[in-house]
């Protein structure tokens, strides 16, 4: 797509020279918004602001919030430990420490995160962990802002803490195999997003005025 | 001799009642203006249980959370110099709106009499000196002492460049603000502003008609006289440092008041000067005579209605001010030393001469 330009030329003669009848002008553009917004009828009204935190912005989809991990179907975590995510984070803030599963399940999952932290604070929001997870267990489309903290140590979220926002993942375990439309008729269920409750009642608040 | 002293006493009442509100408003205004010139919403969020009179509570939760802040000094600064600057940018506004007319001279015996005469009406002005102008010029040119000394006590390079800023622009526009009274003076032939107004009976009479380059080169210069933009170089609030860059607590509320306060006396010497005071149209001494209707008025209402009519022209002017400042951008300094040299100030000497011959003209025996 070609940048889009406006020439634009400012004239320059005796009339703008004299300020006065130029000053004029501009105090007309100023005050016509001033009355609209303030005398005009409602609906003329181009006032933009969002009463916010009383009026939430829709975030748009794809917004990158808080950090979640996912669960299998059997309740424990996703993520194997794999290390792509603290390997690719330019931050750095992602901590992991893997450990052995006692009974590896049918594919043989052998390691498990014992520890996973990640320092919101730290966190740049890139979403290159999102990218990098082979095994869809991080994610960031909780559509919740990192809430601010009191001491610096309450913004690193531990593994329980970013489970609880976890769901099924569309992936299942060992494959759907050809078959998967007849096995898993339910899928829009495994899709789910997380939504806090909050966010929907903020939304559904009408703006105060 | 009580008496004197009572009815003093009322007068700066309200005249400090009046002008004191009115720039804690203001603080308001400006915020919420010029967030409706700009498509936002401004401040609306301070409230008592929930009530917040579309934020009209901010000037108090402000003065409430200046008053409480930390009142810091630089370790190196000149701490008497220091603690007097924000008093010396103060008290000459202050000072100044002892001579502002803000009603008809009453009649203390006659209240309820219709248009009544009295020898020595007590006139609504808390001093009634015959230079008054002259006086506030004497007093105003004293403020340049607050930004200077407060630039300079700062022990702050950039307080010390806002101070110099502000004496050369305050210098420089004072001379164009006195040069474009003069012409006012020429037709008038009195300093005294309570005459002043009682000389400006109808709207032909009005300083604006008789004097409009007059009255467009005076506003200005007073604009540049209290530092605010298009010429707000002394301070520069966003970008360029200014000179009370130390300042913090209550006595940046100092400056701010006198900033705020200057605004209002902007607003009440132009109304004196040039929009006739608490003259309105229709509004005689014996009651309102517009649009056909006759009503006979007692004194008082009528003294009542040139107060309603006076603050009513403050205000207008006091908004006006806010849009200029929130509609143009701030000029670069060679810029105002240019436009207020080579352009206002020699405006200002033709318009001094053009009257003086047509003054000298219209009172000459000969004339056609």
């Amino acid at each position: 797509m070609p940048a889009r330009t406006k020439v634009v030329t400012v004239k320059r003669g005796l009339w703008e020279n004299l300020y006065l009848p130029e000053i004029v002008r501009g105090l007309g553009v100023t005050l016509k918004h001033f009355f609209i917004n303030t005398l005009g009828p409602k609906s003329k009204r181009q006032i933009v602001t969002i009463d916010y935190p009383d009026v939430v912005r829709e975030l748009p989809e794809r917004y990158r919030g808080v950090h979640r991990l996912n669960t299998r179907e059997d309740g424990s975590v996703r993520c194997t430990a794999c290390m792509m995510c603290a390997t690719i984070c330019p931050a750095n803030c992602i901590h992991i420490e893997a450990g052995e599963r006692e009974n590896p399940a049918s594919r043989d999952i052998e390691k498990f995160p014992q520890v996973f932290e990640i320092d919101e604070l730290v966190c740049v929001v890139c979403g290159l962990c999102v990218e990098a997870c082979p095994c869809d267990a991080i994610r960031m489309d909780t559509h919740v802002h990192m809430p601010p903290v009191e001491h610096r140590k309450d913004a690193v979220l531990e593994k329980p803490e970013l489970m609880s926002r976890g769901t099924k993942s569309i992936a299942v375990d060992g494959g759907a195999g050809p078959d998967w439309r007849d096995k898993y008729t339910d899928l829009g269920s495994l899709t789910q997003i997380y939504r806090p409750d909050h966010i929907e009642r903020d939304r559904e608040r009408p703006a105060r005025r | 001799m009580g008496e004197i002293v009572i009815w003093a006493l009322v007068k700066i009442a309200i005249l400090f009642g009046f002008a004191l509100n009115l720039s804690a408003v203001l603080t308001w205004m400006e915020r919420r203006q010029s967030a409706m010139m700009q498509d936002r919403m401004g401040p609306v969020k301070a409230n008592i249980s929930g009530v917040t009179l579309w934020g009209l509570l901010h000037p108090l939760a402000d003065a409430l959370k200046l008053a409480t802040k930390e009142d810091f000094v630089p370790p190196k600064a000149h701490k008497a110099i220091f603690v007097l600057a924000p008093l010396f940018a103060i008290a000459p506004v202050v000072m100044v709106f002892a001579v502002i007319p803000f009603a008809p001279p009453v009649c203390l015996k006659q209240l309820t009499a219709i248009a009544p005469r009295c020898v020595a009406p007590e006139h609504m002005q808390i001093a009634r000196i015959d230079i008054g102008l002259l006086y506030v010029f004497a007093i105003a040119s004293i403020s340049v002492y607050g930004a200077a000394l407060a630039g300079w006590a700062s022990y702050n390079n950039y307080s010390l460049l806002g101070g110099l800023r502000a004496s050369a622009q305050m210098l420089s526009y004072e001379i164009t603000m006195g040069m474009a009274l003069i012409g006012t003076f020429l037709v008038f032939g009195t300093l005294e502003p309570g005459e002043l107004v009682l000389r400006q009976s109808t709207i032909a009479k009005w300083g604006i008609v008789q004097q409009p380059l007059g009255f467009i080169l005076f506003f200005f210069a007073a604009i540049a006289e209290t530092k605010r933009a298009p010429f707000d170089l002394p301070e520069g609030e966003s970008e360029i440092v200014g000179y009370f860059v130390e300042y913090s607590g209550a006595r940046f509320m100092t400056f701010f008041l006198g900033e705020f306060l200057e605004i209002v006396f902007v607003g009440c010497m132009v109304t004196t000067i040039f929009l006739g005071g608490w003259q309105a149209p229709g509004l005689a001494a014996d009651g309102l005579h517009i649009f056909g209707l006759d009503l006979q008025l007692p004194h008082i209402a009528v003294v009542g209605l040139g107060l309603v009519t006076f603050t009513i022209k403050v205000f207008i002017v006091c908004f006006l001010q806010l849009a200029i400042r929130w509609s143009l951008p701030r000029m670069r300094y060679d810029q105002l030393m240019r436009l207020g040299w080579k352009g206002m100030l020699p405006a200002s000497i033709i318009n001094v001469i053009i009257t003086a011959a047509v003054v000298l003209w219209m009172s000459s025996p000969v004339k056609g």
